[in-house]
């Protein structure tokens, strides 16, 4: 992920890239954990008792960041997917790579939060509505993009593979919400909504905020280090990275 | 409040720490099989590199 | 099995003449093996009947299930087809020589799904009111149930499609294209026994039809193209 300052083409080369996210990475990593130890501490001790689901509210602090993140990042695997299928860029596979598991699992995140919510708010563990039944979705795709590559020997076959996927896919997130969506709405009274959340109070709506910032953060942070082990494994063989990988840190 | 109260998150305690040391965990355990990644690879492409 | 008869492209090499020249290949290779047609249609009717074996004979619940069992079945019958689209010419070589062909590749490749839809797609949209039968749905549910299937198996095939040619070659191909295309195709589940559960309900479903149609002209548009992309990858 490059900010605009970066003389982009410069950095397109897997092996220029590599000492680049090295550099970057603790720049995502520190604020990420010190905004989550903020956040952290706003949702849990600062922010009130709600009034209808008492404290069990506060898993809210953890569930949405990690459900927006579930789908944040899906489309930015899209984005590189793009580009690694126009432009034949390397990185842009490895990139796309190297998001999948952070994707994965925040969207595990998500629906493990929201089912522990879902019991003392709503009485059930798990209810079919639209959210929690696309997120569910949403982790089978992921879990598709990981074992389609797996499953492809060539690095670079399973680069382009994957991009088709995942552009497939992306389109079809909104669709799969909306069926959903619907469908909930055809046996209404059978299933019960997962979505309304408590009466946000300011401190409460920051705390969110501030866990979505460290989310993002975070998820920047462990995908310029997982990359960065992507390009090792990839590009391994020829000379420059035995020096990079002895030479730096 | 107090710290006993802390835990028990009025009654719902079982869910919200639930929720966070699950989360806590995967977070830690994404954190430390990416670093043996890279760790591992670096090995592999240095022992690559003597040849 | 798959003697790599290519026949001599014709005249032109526009996009229809690629879309007739495959399908008249592809027929004519389903109907020297309709044995293999025959038991994939013999799998949708065991699916089907598996399931009152499995929560018992009440009719209320029969009833109840119908719709989605048959919409179920006719996708999992609909996957059980997919890896014989590309396959067979996959393995022998013939998958490169018809990319090589003077006709646009997605076209080549829509001729190939509607022939692949014909042969095992349209025979459960016949069967459908048979097994119906065994769901206790009435005559205007079981029409229903037909039209969409009707214009929701085409979409499985085309959506299908990308996936198979994505898993050419891979090793675990079967189970993966599964795992690949199943969320795919939740939409048209939805929407297709919807349509079905809407009648019964006294509804029309023409709403539920309408995004059916809609899904299938995106997926007749998009998916040759996205399946055309798949098939130059696995060939590289």
């Amino acid at each position: 992920m490059s900010t605009g300052s970066i003389p982009w083409f410069k950095y397109a080369s897997p092996a220029s890239f590599f000492p680049l996210a090295g550099k970057l990475a603790p720049w995502f990593a520190v604020p990420a954990a010190l905004l989550a130890a903020a956040g952290l501490y706003l949702g849990l001790v600062v922010a009130p008792t709600d009034a209808q689901q008492g404290d069990a509210y506060r898993i809210i602090f953890l569930h949405v960041p990690a459900a927006w993140m579930s789908m944040f990042i899906y489309v930015v695997m899209a984005f590189w997917s793009a580009i690694a299928l126009s432009f034949k860029a390397r990185l842009s596979g490895m990139m796309a790579q190297a998001l999948a598991p952070t994707g994965a699992l925040f969207t595990f995140i998500a629906l493990w939060t929201g089912s522990l919510w879902g019991r003392p708010a709503w009485g059930t563990y798990w209810a079919w509505d639209a959210r929690m039944t696309s997120e569910l979705i949403l982790l089978f795709l992921y879990f598709g993009y990981l074992a389609l590559r797996g499953a492809i020997a060539d690095a670079r076959r399973a680069d382009r593979a994957g991009a088709v996927l995942v552009l497939v896919g992306v389109v079809n997130i909104p669709i799969i919400y909306f069926s959903v969506k619907w469908w909930n709405t055809l046996h209404q009274g059978a299933t019960v909504s997962l979505t309304a959340a408590p009466k946000m109070a300011a401190i409460m709506l920051s705390a969110m905020l501030i866990m979505t910032i460290a989310a993002w953060l975070y998820a920047i942070a462990i995908t310029l280090v997982r990359v960065r082990a992507i390009i090792l494994e990839r590009e391994g063989k020829s000379g420059w990275a035995g020096e990079l990988a002895g030479a730096v840190q | 409040m107090s710290l006993t109260e802390f835990f028990a998150m009025g009654g719902y305690g079982f869910y919200v720490w639930g929720a966070y040391l699950v989360t806590a965990a995967l977070i830690v355990i994404e954190i430390a099989a990416v670093r043996a990644r890279l760790r591992n690879a670096r090995r592999i492409a240095d022992a690559g590199a003597e040849e | 099995m798959n003697e790599a008869t290519l026949q001599a492209p014709l005249a032109d090499d526009s996009a229809w003449s690629g879309v007739a020249w495959a399908l008249a290949r592809d027929t004519k290779l389903a109907l020297r093996s309709k044995a293999e047609l025959g038991v994939q249609l013999l799998f949708y009717v065991v699916v089907v009947t598996l399931f009152p074996l499995g929560v018992g004979p009440e009719p209320g619940t029969l009833r109840t299930l119908g719709p989605g069992v048959l919409w179920v079945a006719a996708l999992l019958a609909s996957l059980l087809a997919l890896p014989r689209l590309f396959a067979a010419d996959f393995a022998d070589g013939t998958l490169e020589q018809i990319a090589l062909a003077p006709y646009p590749l997605p076209a080549l490749v829509a001729g190939k799904i509607l022939a692949h839809w014909l042969a095992t797609g349209a025979p459960l949209v016949v069967l459908s009111p048979l097994l119906a039968m065994q769901f206790g749905l009435d005559g205007e549910e079981t029409t229903i149930l037909a039209v969409s299937l009707l214009m929701g198996t085409p979409t499985l095939s085309l959506l299908g499609a990308i996936a198979a040619a994505l898993t050419l070659g891979v090793r675990t191909g079967g189970a993966l294209l599964a795992l690949l295309v199943l969320p795919l195709y939740v939409p048209i589940l939805i929407f297709g026994a919807g349509a079905v559960e809407a009648t019964r309900a006294g509804l029309a479903p023409g709403g539920e039809l309408s995004i059916l149609a809609a899904a299938l002209l995106a997926a007749l548009v998009g998916a040759p193209l996205a399946c055309a992309t798949a098939v130059r990858i696995a060939l590289d």
